[in-house]
């Protein structure tokens, strides 16, 4: 085929040569606008994925929230959010950490969700002084299991959620609404949360001692047992009629259905992790109904987020609309995770500068979806907390619902029903 | 006293259900001396293919049987002589890592099929029901899957040593060459072992899934009880297999009874003990 070339079609293409340097430089003017890149950490696969089900969702709206640009110092920024997989093992969270340190440079690294997830992310972070903000695991096994100095803390990475010590209040005032006996039963797993929980010195032990209860703690056993058979005799020698602990579901369930067998019947069961999910309570069927945990966020939280203005009720219900599924505690503090984000990019006084970063984490102050966050009103270095209250499972229809049972440690929170016990 | 003895009572009691974890290891082992490290992962698939059953149905877990059975005893066929079949040889390794990836992509299969939550499946009042025997309380479901093991590994004997069947998995067993010149179709016998292996899978699952709850990753956690029931109780010998059971149960509630920290670190003990004083297992079977 032979090229025909006219005199238009030459002139085209001479002025296109012509005009090329100032395409050029609107290209440049364009690169003006600066990236700033958010690493992000979360265990999309594997056993903790439960505690991400809601990331999609969740970094759709923080993205739509995004895509203006924040301002900082006058000059708009760009937010790159690099999301990666922990496959909720702790080996392959500091791998992906270093990836995105190393491999994507970011300027900011997050990440959320148990332990496993957050000291290996934060510890990677404080090595290579990138700023970091983590959330969603008690602050004590974030502290001590990354071997913090009370007093000196860590340089780069911040951290927001609850201690032990108010889940033992949030547990307490639940148990003081009736009268339920003072024998409680132990169980304590041999894991990072269960030693922490069951510590003879720092633990619920001496806590629930002071408080006027009696635990009796059989010992440590190993995640994943078959059979609970010797404490629960353990437990109706004691003539307990409260339990509590930290279990992981699997482990919960063969114990509810092992205590029912056995005609151990608690007036009260507060366990730690195990309830928090809709899907587990379901799974126990009517045994699931008027259990107690912990609740870190909820619909009924009286909070909205810094960044949209969305309030938690309208979190959750987008959740349910967009998925089909139930609402979850880690919603709210994955929101949350990128508000503290938002408002650092915005506050910080050179975002070239890891350091300026960390000093504007460290002088956040900011009434986000799960709470005020503000890292001045700390327990120790580098960990705020937000408010805990306590829950419990009732029937509404044909499922359950988290109800607000009891909070003391933070009356903001609307108490939602009354506490009923089992039997 | 009476609280050892309800340890020991219980023990043996969960011993029924690590030996129908085992069964079907034992089986496979047994007949072509394949090493399934998937086993875990196809118990906890078909404790996932109950809870579909009974989720659609609306029908109890033991009426979902009827329909994991076959299914399981299905995919047990296809997967032997479509995929496992051809890893089989002199090398024992080919097998071990294509069943090993076989786990690692049931598992993820799981997850996107069914997410991460656990799940249970709702046997009703018999999960919570329990006789008074002597002063100990027996529940009903760990004594119905202990009759169930029993009856499971009792019917596994008589396929073996009273049907043609088992006359051609014993055949194939001894020696698959002169097997073959015999007549066996090596691959159609090896097929038909690996479904039945898996239908008892299916029963294991079923079970575990009332007993507790179940995730997509806990099948690797109960592999190894299920290896160590066949060790303990001798490689190939299916009544072995239900005696090892038996003693991991024992021994980890007796542990527990000393300290629940001992409770699976006592098993473990009992297996290496065994595992040390007789190589080949208490009752064993097969000699290599």
């Amino acid at each position: 085929m032979a090229i025909k070339t006219n005199r238009r079609k030459l002139l085209g293409g001479l002025a296109a040569t012509a005009a090329a340097p100032a395409i050029l430089s609107a290209t440049r003017a364009y690169a003006q606008t600066p990236t700033l890149r958010v690493g992000h950490v979360s265990p999309r696969t594997g056993p903790l994925a439960g505690f991400a089900e809601a990331d999609d969702y969740i970094l759709e709206g923080i993205q739509a929230a995004f895509s203006g640009g924040i301002e900082n110092n006058g000059k708009s920024y760009n937010i790159e959010i690099i999301s990666k997989d922990s496959q909720s093992n702790p080996n392959r969270a500091a791998e992906v950490a270093a990836d995105l340190i190393l491999g994507d440079e970011v300027d900011i690294i997050v990440a959320a969700s148990t332990p496993d997830t957050v000291n290996p992310v934060a510890d990677q972070a404080e090595i290579n002084e990138v700023p970091c903000v983590t959330t969603d695991c008690p602050w004590q096994p974030y502290f001590f299991g990354r071997n913090g100095v009370p007093g000196e803390g860590f340089q780069s990475t911040y951290h927001f959620f609850f201690g032990i010590e108010d889940w033992i209040a949030a547990t307490l005032d639940m148990w003081s609404k009736a009268d339920m006996g003072t024998q409680v039963a132990g169980l304590f797993p041999n894991d990072a949360d269960g030693n922490a929980f069951g510590d003879p010195e720092r633990g619920l032990p001496p806590a629930m001692a002071a408080a006027g209860y009696t635990v009796t703690d059989p010992g440590r056993y190993q995640p994943l047992s078959d059979d609970f058979s010797n404490q629960i005799a353990a437990f109706k020698e004691a003539g307990c009629t409260i339990v509590t602990g930290n279990m992981i579901p699997p482990d919960f369930a063969t114990f509810w259905a092992q205590a029912a067998q056995q005609g151990f019947n608690p007036k009260i069961v507060t366990i730690g992790k195990a309830l928090l999910f809709p899907s587990v309570i379901e799974g126990l069927g009517d045994r699931g109904n008027g259990l107690t945990t912990e609740v870190w966020w909820s619909p009924h939280h009286p909070y909205t987020s810094s960044l949209t203005g969305t309030s938690s009720r309208d979190l959750a219900e987008g959740y349910t609309a967009a998925s089909g599924r139930p609402w979850t505690q880690p919603i709210g503090f994955k929101h949350a995770l990128f508000e503290v984000v938002a408002d650092v990019v915005a506050r910080a006084e050179d975002l070239d500068d890891p350091a300026a970063i960390v000093a504007a984490i460290s002088s956040t102050n900011l009434n986000t979806m799960v709470g005020p966050v503000n890292w001045d009103n700390g327990p120790i270095n580098n960990v705020t907390k937000t408010p805990l209250v306590g829950g419990q499972w009732q029937r509404q229809g044909d499922g359950f619902e988290l109800q607000i049972v009891g909070n003391a440690s933070a009356p903001e929170i609307p108490i939602t029903a009354d506490l009923q016990l089992l039997n | 006293m009476m609280e050892w003895t309800n340890a020991i009572v219980q023990g043996i009691l969960l011993g029924g259900l690590y030996a129908l974890f085992a069964a079907g290891l034992s089986l496979i082992f047994g007949v072509m001396r394949l090493v399934n490290i998937a086993h875990g992962d196809l118990i906890v698939l078909a404790a996932y293919f109950g809870l579909t059953t009974t989720v659609l149905l609306g029908v109890h877990p033991f009426v979902a049987l009827l329909f994991v059975v076959p299914v399981m005893a299905g995919l047990g066929y296809v997967l032997q002589r479509g995929l496992l079949n051809k890893t089989l040889g002199d090398d024992i390794l080919p097998p071990l890592l294509v069943t090993f990836g076989l786990s690692v992509i049931i598992q993820n299969a799981l997850l996107e099929g069914y997410t991460a939550d656990p799940q249970k499946l709702n046997g009703g009042a018999i999960e919570t029901a329990s006789l008074q025997v002597g002063g100990l309380a027996l529940g009903v479901l760990p004594l119905l899957t202990f009759g169930i093991a029993v009856a499971v590994i009792a019917l596994l004997q008589w396929v073996f040593y009273a049907t043609s069947l088992g006359r051609g998995f014993r055949a194939v067993s001894d020696n698959q060459d002169i097997a073959q010149i015999m007549g066996f179709n090596k691959s159609h016998i090896f097929g038909l072992a690996m479904a039945l292996a898996l239908a008892v899978t299916a029963i294991a699952g079923i079970l575990l899934g009332m007993r507790t709850s179940f995730d997509p990753s806990v099948g690797g956690g109960r592999l190894i009880f299920g290896f160590e029931a066949v060790i303990i109780g001798g490689l190939g010998n299916l009544w072995g297999t239900l005696a090892g059971g038996v003693i991991l149960g024992v021994a980890q509630t007796i542990g527990a009874k000393i300290d629940p920290g001992w409770q699976l670190l006592a098993g473990h003990i009992a297996f290496l003990v065994v595992l040390a004083v007789r190589p080949n297992g208490l009752f064993p079977r097969i000699d290599h």
